[in-house]
């Protein structure tokens, strides 16, 4: 009989709890996927693939999946990767030797002399940066461009250049102290 | 009958002022060529309105405002524009931006142009415009536009204050202007007032400049018999660095003190410079607009220190060489000069070679020695904000020894912050921890980087924080801003083909209902029908690039 | 013609950290002066001995730490440590103790932190205490004061040669040059049931107690008083820190021997016995491991104050400067943490964390 007890009064206990957290998975369930949206939050957005996914987003999908490494983002560069390894919470891993630099900021303008009108580009364009219509010369909306490049290969006559963004007063960035405290070295000291 | 409140920390400095207050205000020659910034305020610069070649008038404008916080800029003698490009600016950067160069005829003749000096009779709004057609910017270092300072926008302000502590060393030029000006800045005042709507007026001024407080109360005596003049007041406030900063003046005058990241307008409070309002009086009542300010060229290290009135784009150059130019290297007794402040040979730095002479002179400052910034080079042009010219032999820093915590900063930081955590945040690009501590309310004056015994560069590490955050708040908005762009065409590509392929399934239908109708009706014409398929794929054809064309971008965002 | 740019201020500094060290030295010479003069040669031949060793010590760990060893060796930082270390340990201690305590100091307290400016706890008292525990007898050698040496007469020879070899002169024994220092005599009476007012008023010890302290320690504390006063009206040291530990010590003194006159010292014999005055102004001011705030500095002395005052009273060691500065050195990031000043434009002192971001303005 008491085992009979034990065994309604567990099955009722389990049974509750099941109930309680069938109903918050219906009433507390999170639309979308918090996690691929803080790491699409961190991710530059220039949508270039590098990373070989389709853009930022599809990225961010695969990192929260487990599918894709964090090193993948160039434009990103090191601030990025470790970023996202903060919020992971796994090791960073460090970028292809060539973008450990900081990412410099380009974005791209079009020839015009040589352009075609070829609308090309603008297919290419993942945030519809390039203004044109086929046969009319196209350009670039340069405060649209994010620098992705996408643009310069489907272009027939090769018009599409890349510049570096050009710093300007107001965007000037104090740098760090040259010597930080406590390393002053060796040799120029004795 | 104002009770003086005070600010946390602050530290006295020997002042150095006598050096350049010996001489009156002279005038510089106009210069042979001028190069003028379009932007020299906070905020959008403006339209351009004159192209190479073309011939100004003295006071004409170069360009006009656009947006809200702007301000004109203006020809400040007459000549031939020969250039539009992007010349070196004052900057510490020591970038360049966009400048119209002008080849001065040296006739320097005026635009017509006429004041209101009943300017009781204008509205505030009209006052406003003016003012801000007239270029004036705040001439404290600033350079924010005063017309937008000028409007309350909603806000009761309960008291104006004019700023004439001009709290750093050496620096005289607010101190001269008010003992020869006295009149323009009083006038200047009685115009905010009325443009503010606002009844009350202190004028505030430190105690070591006995001189502009006498003239300034004699000429408040005079004005108010000739004219009804607003209530305004002139104080003497003590001497301490950085009474002159406006939250720490605004601390001491009324003893509130301005919310952090807020104006002090929330509190009934607004602040200019005593230049500012004197440039306000020449630019209602004389119809002058902002061509010209009063500079202090003074250091241990320039001939003879004094104050210039100068036109806004004459070479920095020009004025050291009217001051009989940089000291050589060892330079003449200290005693023939009037401060007989000590010689700086003692620790100098190395000095810079001027062709074969040595000069003594190492560091050309642009500003005061707290918070000025050092200048590249001597070919760059005065702007509005440029208050003070130091040079100076300033011996090489030496090596930053690590903090060792002793709290001499936060003892005299005039912000009550902790500047050793901040420093231990920004050189660890902690920044949200760095913000946590209040770094935006840091006003760079200076004092922690002066007093600390490491010799960090304490200043720099909070502007490098300051500006790197900002960066990566504009980066965050772009990519933000580049997210809603993707987000939008995919989901316009993905409309498209919806609508194609809605299109395509639609005239599948159609085709079918026609064969079926034509096989009903008999097989008399295959050709016919073949024709007519053609027809209907050109046609679907047509529609289809029409629809590219009409995806590009612009007519679709 | 182009110039050398370079951040603001365009100053020259006001001070530097040797400038301050060098001070903090100065201000222990008259303190230091009354020690050799109370207590003979010992005390010098003991700083010497912590100069030497800290100099060394220091060089080493910049060397193998790969820094600059010059400007290091220069901010006069390590001679700090060595004197307030000396100046803590016994007349007669064995070279070899001030030796490993200062190495102990400056190699693991200070370099093995990170060196200057990053050591949690204060390197004299860690070097103190590790000799402390380990050599209890050693750290009892301490010299009758001057006026009461009426058998024992040590000279620079004969005290070098106690310090080196632990002979004794001919014809005396360790006993008999040493003995129990005030604060000891005291603690041990007490125990067995005297009354303040007998102990201090037996000579049986012989003359040892003064007016307000014991007797030559009345000197050495009110010398250190006049070097900390000296420092603080130099700005080298921020006063809530002494003020705080000496008004906490005086209260709760005072309160106790209010309450049971017999059984509690007064505050007067508090403060001017042992190393209160050194221990007040020189070491719980160690700006590095202080606490940085103006109300955590209050904090940061009263709780040194309370430590030392407990642990004289109730603790078994007769004086507890060393562990209530470690105690307190310990609690220095949450003081800071908690009494962070209220900054300007802000209504109350929101603790880091607790403000929440606003844009920050861009000009």
């Amino acid at each position: 009989m008491s085992v009979l007890i034990a065994v309604i009064t567990l099955s009722s206990i389990a049974g509750l709890f099941g109930l309680v957290l069938g109903y918050s998975a219906i009433r507390f369930r999170v639309q979308g996927d918090p996690v691929a949206d803080k790491i699409d939050a961190i991710l530059p957005q220039t949508q270039c693939g590098q990373c070989s996914f389709a853009g930022c987003r599809p990225y961010a999908e695969a990192i929260a999946k487990g599918e894709a490494d964090i090193n993948r983002c160039p434009p990103g560069g090191t601030a990025t990767m470790l970023a996202l390894a903060d919020l992971l919470g796994v090791e960073p891993k460090p970028l292809a030797e060539e973008h450990t630099g900081e990412p410099i900021k380009t974005v791209v303008y079009i020839d015009e002399q040589t352009c075609i009108g070829c609308t090309l580009c603008i297919q290419a364009c993942p945030v519809d940066a390039i203004l044109g219509a086929a046969k009319q010369m196209h350009t670039v909306i340069e405060s649209e461009c994010t620098g992705c490049n996408l643009c310069i290969p489907p272009c027939p006559v090769d018009c599409i250049h890349i510049m570096p963004v050009k710093v300007q007063p107001e965007t000037w960035r104090w740098p760090l102290p040259e010597h930080p405290p406590g390393t002053a070295p060796r040799v120029s000291a004795l | 009958m104002t009770q003086l409140s005070s600010f946390h920390g602050g530290l006295h400095l020997a002042g150095h002022k006598t050096l350049s207050t010996s001489q009156p205000i002279a005038t510089l020659p106009i210069p042979a060529r001028l190069v003028i910034p379009l932007n020299q305020h906070i905020g959008a610069a403006g339209e351009l309105l004159v192209a190479v070649g073309d011939h100004v008038l003295k006071g004409q404008a170069l360009t006009k405002p656009v947006g809200y916080v702007s301000a004109s800029v203006h020809a400040t003698s007459s000549g031939t524009i020969s250039d539009i490009g992007e010349y070196p600016l004052p900057h510490p950067s020591g970038l360049s931006a966009r400048c119209v160069v002008i080849d001065t005829d040296g006739k320097d003749e005026w635009l017509p142009h006429q004041g209101e000096p009943s300017y009781r009779l204008l509205h505030a709004a009209e006052i406003r415009n003016r003012v801000r057609h007239a270029g004036v910017v705040g001439l404290g270092g600033a350079t924010f536009p005063t017309s937008v300072k000028m409007n309350p926008a909603g806000q009761i302000i309960d008291t104006l204050i004019i700023n004439g502590a001009e709290c750093e060393p050496y620096i005289t030029c607010d101190d001269m202007l008010m003992r020869e000006r006295a009149k323009e800045v009083i006038l200047g005042a009685d115009i905010l007032l009325h443009a503010l709507g606002t009844a009350h007026c202190i004028i505030a001024i430190e105690d070591n400049k006995p001189d502009a407080i006498a003239a300034l109360r004699a000429a408040l005596k005079a004005a108010a018999d000739d004219t009804q003049l607003g209530d305004i007041a002139v104080i003497a406030v003590p001497t301490l660095y950085p009474t002159g900063g406006e939250k720490q003046l605004i601390k001491v005058l009324t003893g509130k003190e301005v919310p952090s990241h807020g104006l002090p307008a929330e509190i009934g409070l607004v602040m200019q410079n005593v230049a500012t309002a004197a440039a306000v009086y020449r630019a209602i009542c004389c119809g002058e607009p902002l061509i010209s300010r009063v500079v202090t060229v003074t250091g241990e290290a320039v001939a003879h220190p004094q104050n210039l009135e100068v036109r806004i784009g004459t070479p920095i150059s020009q004025l050291i060489e009217h001051c009989g130019g940089y000291l050589p290297a060892n330079p003449l007794p200290l005693s023939a000069r009037a401060d007989g402040s000590p010689s700086p040979q003692k620790g100098a730095g190395r000095p810079v070679s001027q062709g074969d002479t040595l000069i003594m002179a190492n560091r050309l400052i642009m500003g005061g020695p707290m918070m000025g910034f050092a200048l590249q080079s001597d070919e760059l042009p005065v702007t509005k904000g440029c208050n003070c010219l130091l040079i100076q032999n300033v011996p090489a820093a030496s090596a930053a020894m690590p903090c060792i915590r002793c709290g001499e900063c936060v003892t005299v930081c005039p912000a009550s912050l902790l500047p050793q955590q901040l420093y231990w945040h920004a050189s660890s690009k902690n920044f949200d921890q760095v913000q946590d501590y209040h770094l935006f309310d840091c006003i760079e004056c200076g004092c922690c980087s002066q007093v600390c015994p490491s010799h960090i560069p304490l200043v720099q590490y909070f502007r490098f924080a300051k500006t790197e955050i900002w960066h990566q708040e504009t980066e965050k908005r772009k990519a933000d801003h580049a997210r809603v762009r993707h987000d939008f065409r995919s989901e316009r590509l993905e409309r498209e083909k919806r609508e194609r392929e809605e299109a395509l399934r639609k005239k599948k239908e159609l085709l079918a209902q026609k064969a079926a109708a034509e096989t009903t009706s008999g097989e008399d014409d295959p050709k016919k029908a073949a024709i007519a398929a053609a027809m209907e794929r050109v046609k679907a054809k047509k529609e289809q690039s029409e629809s590219a064309a009409d995806s590009a971008p612009g007519k679709n965002a | 013609m182009r110039f050398n740019t370079a951040t603001s201020p365009h100053t020259t500094p006001a001070t530097s950290v040797d400038q301050v060290m060098r001070k903090v030295l100065i201000a222990l010479i008259p303190g230091t002066a009354a020690c050799a003069w109370f207590f003979g040669w010992g005390v010098l031949i003991n700083i010497g001995i912590a100069c030497v060793v800290a100099v060394l010590c220091e060089a080493a760990m910049l060397y193998a730490r790969g820094k600059a060893i010059k400007p290091y060796l220069m901010d006069n930082s390590a001679l700090v440590t060595a004197c307030l270390l000396a100046l803590a340990l016994p007349q007669l201690a064995p070279w070899w103790l001030t030796a490993i305590a200062t190495f102990f100091a400056i190699v693991f307290a200070k370099h093995l932190y990170g060196g200057l400016g990053f050591n949690p706890f204060n390197p004299a008292m860690v070097g103190y205490v590790v000799v402390m525990i380990s050599f209890p007898r050693e750290m009892t050698q301490w010299l009758p004061p001057l006026l009461l040496q009426t058998h024992v007469d040590l000279g620079f020879i004969d005290t070098l040669r106690l310090i080196f070899t632990s002979t004794p002169p001919p014809g005396l024994v360790w006993d008999s040059i040493t003995m129990a220092t005030p604060l000891d005599i005291t603690k041990t009476q007490l125990n067995l049931q005297f009354s303040i007012q007998d102990i201090h008023a037996d000579r049986n010890h012989g003359p040892l107690f003064g007016n307000l302290g014991g007797i030559g320690w009345e000197w050495i504390n009110g010398l250190f008083l006049a070097g900390g006063i000296w420092m603080m009206w130099h700005r080298i040291i921020d006063w809530r820190i002494p003020a705080g530990l000496l008004g906490m010590l005086v209260l709760l003194s005072n309160s106790f021997a209010l309450y049971d006159y017999a059984s509690y010292p007064p505050p007067t014999f508090e403060l001017f016995s042992g190393g209160i005055m050194l221990g007040a102004f020189f070491i719980a001011t160690d700006p590095v491991t202080a606490s940085t705030t103006p109300k955590g500095r209050w904090l940061f002395g009263a709780g040194i104050g309370f430590f030392i005052f407990v642990i004289r009273t109730w603790g078994s060691y007769p004086d507890g400067i060393a562990f209530a500065v470690l105690l307190m050195n310990m609690s220095v990031p949450l003081l800071d943490y908690y009494t962070m000043p209220r900054a300007y434009g802000h209504k109350w002192s929101e603790l880091p964390g607790e403000d929440k971001h606003q844009d920050p303005k861009q000009p």
